[in-house]
C-alpha cells in the first residue's frame, strides 16, 4: 500500500515536466500604471489566440529594476513606471545586456484632495512644497520644518493642522510629487530657499525632495484607496494620489486648486495643471518575437490611449495628438533606449 | 504541614477563625477580580470579532448580488459569425456588441450620437462575450430572437443601489442625467432585476467590478495548496518518524531539532526570498505559477507539520510500543502497525492547520510573482495563477467603488474555505482519535 503511494507520488513529480517556455506576457511595476495596464491586458486576453498577460505591482522603481535584470523567460517583459528612467537605471540595464524601448502611454495628474465636508485648499505650488518638505531655510540655516498649521505659511490658507497622507518612497507618484512640488515648485522658485540651496551647493534644490517625518506627512502605503477612505473619515486631512482616484470618487472628495488651477481632466490634458507626470512602459527588445503576442500587446495600447478610449474612462489623461503619433511610431520601429534619448 | 498544625494549636480558636474569615472576603474578592478580567478580555476579543464579521458581512453580502437587465437580442447568424464556421475566433470578431446595443436602443430610444454614447455606458463591457459564449455553447440559437440577461455597468449598479445619489450635482457624478433617464426607463419597463451574481463565483479577475469573480483565485489557491501538501506532508511526517523513532539522541539531532523549531518562527516573507533565489533563480522556473508558490508554502509549513507530528507520535503510550516489541515486532512494524495509526489524527490536524495558514499567506508569494493581476483561469500547476488573499488585496486597491463590496465578498469566501478546512481537521480528529 505505502509502496504504491510512494511510487505513484514519485511518478507524478517526474511526469509534471516543468516546461521552461513562457507563453504569456509578464509585466510589473508602478501601481499608478497598473490599473491601465490591467485594462489593456484584460482586453488583449479576450482575443482567444493569446493568453492574458500577468500584471504585477510593486512600484515604479521595482518595474524599472526588474525589467533590467536580464534576458530570458524568468525575467519580466515590460516594466511600468510613472517616473522616467534615470541614466543610472539604464546603466544597470546595459550592464545586464538588456535593450529597452521607451513608450509613453499617457499622463496622470497628482492631486492633493480632501473630503467635500472639509475646506477646499487653494494653494500655490511653492507654499505646498514649504508645508511638506523636511527642512526649510531660516536666516541662512536649514532647520526642521516648523509649520504646524496651514495658515502659518500663508494667512489665506485654512487654520487647520497640516496633515497629509501620501505614498511611500517606492512609489512613482511620490517621486514625481517631490520633484515637481518640493524641488521645482519650492526650492527652485522661492527666493530664500533658492539662495539657501545655492549656499549648500545644491543648485537644483534636489535636497528639498525629502518629505517631513514629524507626522505632518503620513506615509499610507501603495494603497491609494486607503487614503481616500481616510479622507472620508477625517475631513481636515488631505491626501496625495493619482487623478483616477479623484475621478472615481468625485462625489465625496475634492481636489485642491494648485496655483489657481483645479485638477480637472481638461486642465491636466492641456498641461495647465502643473503637478502631473508621464506614464511609461519599458519593453524588453530581446523578448519581442520570443514571448508570443508582445508586439500585439503594445499595439493594443495604441488603440486605446486616445481621448475617447477606454483608458481615459478609467482616469488616464491622454497625450496630445503629436505625442501619440510619436509613440505610435515608436511601437512600430522600437528604437533602442539610449542615455542620449533620456537627456532630451 | 506539621509546622502549620503547631501554629493553630498555639492560636486561640476564635482569633484563628477571625483571621480566616477576614481573609476569605479578600480572597473571594481577588477571585472575582480575576474572573472579571478574564470575562472582560473575552468580551473585548468577541466584540472585535463581532465588529469584523458585521462589517464584512454588511459589505460582503450585497457584493454577491448585482443588477441585471434583460434584453431581446436578435442573434443574427451572418453578423455574429462572419466566417460562418462557428469557431471562437470568428465569434469573437463578430458584431455581437452592435446586436446587443441595438436591442438596448429598442427599449430606450436614444436620439443622436450623444445619447447613444450615453446609452452605451449602461451595459457591462462583457455583454458581447456573453452572447458569443452562449452561441458557442448552443449554436442552434443562431437566427433566433431570445431574451438574454446582461450585467449592468458598475456605475449603473452603484446608482441603483443608491451609492451614487440622484441629487448630487451632475458634474460630480460618475453618470450624467441622460444615462439616469435611460436607466429609469429600463426600471419602469421592469427589465432590471437584482439577483445573485453569476460572476462572483464563476468569473475571474477583471477590471470591471460587475464581471469580476474569484474562480481563478480559488482554483489557484487549491492548486497551490495541493502542491504544498504533496511536498510538505510526506517530508514532514518522514522527518518526524525518524526523529522520534530512529534518531539517536546526540548533538547532531539536537541541532536539527533546534533549527526546526527556529524555522517555525521565521517570518514568511523570508521563504519567498528563498523561493525567488532557488526555484526561479537557480532552477529557472517561470514566475507566478502555483508550482513555485506551492513549494515555497510547502517549505514554510514543514516545521509546523514536523513539530505537530512529533508531538502526536510521542503522545502514543509507551506501553503500546513495549507490547509490540514484546511480541517481536521490528521497528518498522511497530511504527507502521501501531504508532502511526494512533498518531495520524494529530498529524493530520497539524497539517491542516499548517495548510490553513498557508492559504492565508500573501507575503512569500509577493516575491515569486503571484501577487499579480491574472485573468486566465489556471488549468495546471504550471500556468500563472493567484490566490484568494491576493485577490482580496488587489480588489481593495482598485479605484472603482463597487470593488469595496467585492472585497468583502471575497473575504467571506476565504473564511468559508478556512472554516471548511478546519472542519475537516476536527472531523478527522474525532473520527480517528482513540482515547485510553
Amino acid at each position: 500500500m505505502l509502496n504504491r503511494i510512494i511510487i505513484s507520488l514519485v511518478a507524478f513529480i517526474f511526469s509534471t515536466n516543468i516546461s521552461l517556455a513562457r507563453d504569456y506576457i509578464s509585466i510589473a511595476g508602478s501601481s499608478t500604471v497598473l490599473p491601465f495596464a490591467t485594462i489593456i491586458a484584460e482586453k488583449f486576453g479576450k482575443n482567444p489566440s493569446f493568453k492574458t498577460p500577468v500584471v504585477e505591482s510593486g512600484g515604479s522603481s521595482v518595474g524599472k529594476k526588474n525589467v533590467c535584470e536580464g534576458v530570458g523567460v524568468k525575467y519580466i517583459d515590460i516594466g511600468n513606471a510613472s517616473s522616467r528612467m534615470k541614466p543610472k537605471e539604464l546603466e544597470f540595464c546595459n550592464k545586464n545586456g538588456v535593450k529597452l524601448t521607451e513608450i509613453k502611454v499617457g499622463y496622470d495628474g497628482i492631486v492633493v484632495a480632501n473630503s467635500k465636508k472639509g475646506i477646499l485648499l487653494k494653494i500655490s505650488k511653492s507654499d505646498l512644497g514649504k508645508a511638506l518638505t523636511a527642512k526649510i531655510p531660516q536666516n541662512g540655516k536649514w532647520i526642521d520644518n516648523p509649520y504646524k498649521n496651514w495658515n502659518e505659511i500663508n494667512p489665506s490658507l485654512p487654520n487647520l493642522p497640516i496633515r497629509v497622507y501620501g505614498p511611500p518612497t517606492t512609489s512613482g507618484t511620490r517621486a514625481s510629487f517631490v520633484e515637481l512640488v518640493n524641488q521645482k515648485g519650492y526650492c527652485a522658485k522661492d527666493k530664500d530657499a533658492k539662495a539657501a540651496s545655492l549656499g549648500r551647493g545644491d543648485k537644483k534644490g534636489k535636497k528639498c525632495r525629502a518629505m517631513r517625518t514629524d507626522g505632518a506627512f503620513i506615509e499610507a502605503g501603495e494603497q491609494d484607496n486607503l487614503i481616500v477612505q481616510k479622507l472620508n473619515e477625517d475631513p481636515n486631512a488631505y491626501g496625495i494620489f493619482g487623478f483616477s482616484y479623484l475621478d472615481q470618487n468625485s462625489d465625496t472628495i475634492q481636489g485642491a486648486e494648485i496655483s489657481d488651477t483645479a485638477p480637472t481632466f481638461e486642465n491636466i490634458a492641456s498641461n495647465n495643471y502643473s503637478v502631473s507626470r508621464a506614464l511609461y512602459i519599458y519593453v524588453k527588445h530581446q523578448h519581442i518575437g520570443v514571448i508570443p503576442g508582445l508586439k500585439k500587446f503594445l499595439e493594443n495600447w495604441k488603440l486605446n490611449w486616445s481621448e475617447d478610449g477606454i483608458l481615459s474612462d478609467a482616469g488616464m489623461i491622454p497625450m496630445s495628438e503629436t505625442e501619440r503619433e510619436k509613440y505610435a511610431k515608436a511601437i512600430e520601429e522600437l528604437p533602442v533606449l539610449t542615455a542620449d534619448i533620456l537627456k532630451k | 504541614m506539621s509546622n502549620n498544625n503547631k501554629n493553630y494549636t498555639l492560636m486561640d480558636a476564635k482569633k484563628a477563625e477571625e483571621i480566616v474569615r477576614s481573609n476569605v472576603k479578600k480572597r473571594r474578592r481577588k477571585d472575582i477580580v480575576l474572573k472579571s478580567i478574564g470575562q472582560f478580555a473575552i468580551f473585548v476579543a468577541l466584540s472585535f470579532l463581532v465588529f469584523l464579521f458585521v462589517s464584512i458581512f454588511a459589505k460582503g453580502i450585497p457584493g454577491f448580488f448585482q443588477h441585471y437587465v434583460t434584453l431581446e437580442v436578435n442573434l443574427d447568424q451572418k453578423r455574429l459569425d462572419p466566417k460562418g464556421d462557428l469557431s471562437p475566433d470568428s465569434l469573437y470578431s463578430g458584431d455581437a456588441r452592435k446586436l446587443v446595443l441595438e436591442a438596448l436602443y429598442k427599449e430606450i430610444n436614444p436620439k443622436g450620437r450623444k445619447q447613444k454614447k450615453a446609452a452605451k455606458k449602461i451595459l457591462s463591457s462583457n455583454a458581447e462575450i456573453r452572447v458569443a459564449q452562449m452561441v458557442l455553447e448552443n449554436p442552434s440559437l443562431l437566427g433566433k430572437t431570445i431574451p438574454i440577461t446582461f450585467a449592468l455597468d458598475d456605475d449603473i449598479d452603484s446608482f441603483l443601489r443608491g451609492y451614487i445619489k440622484r441629487d448630487t450635482p451632475e458634474s460630480d457624478r460618475r453618470i450624467n442625467n441622460t444615462v439616469i433617464k435611460f436607466v429609469d426607463v429600463l426600471v419602469e419597463k421592469k427589465l432590471v432585476n437584482y439577483k445573485f451574481s453569476d460572476y462572483i463565483l464563476s468569473g475571474s479577475a477583471s477590471r470591471s467590478p460587475e464581471i469580476a469573480g474569484v474562480k481563478g483565485a480559488l482554483i489557484g489557491s487549491i492548486l497551490t495548496l495541493f502542491v504544498c501538501f504533496i511536498l510538505s506532508f510526506p517530508i514532514g511526517v518522514a522527518t518526524a518518524i525518524y526523529l522520534e523513532g530512529f534518531a539517536a539522541k546526540n548533538r547532531i539531532t539536537e541541532i536539527i531539532e533546534i533549527n526546526i523549531n527556529n524555522l517555525a518562527a521565521v517570518p514568511s516573507v523570508v521563504f519567498g526570498i528563498l523561493g525567488l533565489a532557488i526555484f526561479i533563480g537557480v532552477f529557472g522556473m517561470p514566475r507566478s505559477i502555483p508550482l513555485v508558490g506551492g513549494m515555497v508554502l510547502g517549505i514554510m509549513t514543514l516545521p509546523t507539520i514536523i513539530i505537530s507530528s512529533r508531538a502526536a507520535i510521542s503522545a502514543v503510550p509507551p506501553s503500546i510500543l513495549d507490547a509490540a516489541y514484546g511480541v517481536g515486532a521490528s521497528k518498522l512494524q511497530t511504527m507502521f502497525h501501531h504508532v502511526i495509526p494512533l498518531a495520524i489524527p494529530g498529524m493530520l490536524t497539524g497539517t491542516i492547520i499548517g495548510m490553513a495558514r498557508a492559504l492565508g499567506e500573501t507575503a512569500p508569494l509577493l516575491m515569486i510573482g503571484m501577487v499579480a493581476f491574472i485573468v486566465d483561469i489556471p488549468n495546471s500547476i504550471q500556468e500563472p495563477a493567484t490566490v484568494l488573499p491576493v485577490q482580496i488585496f488587489m480588489w481593495a486597491d482598485f479605484a472603482e467603488r463597487m470593488f469595496v463590496n467585492k472585497t468583502s465578498s471575497a473575504t467571506i469566501i476565504l473564511l468559508v474555505f478556512l472554516i471548511l478546512m478546519n472542519g475537516v481537521a476536527i472531523f478527522l480528529r474525532n473520527k480517528l482519535e482513540r482515547r485510553w
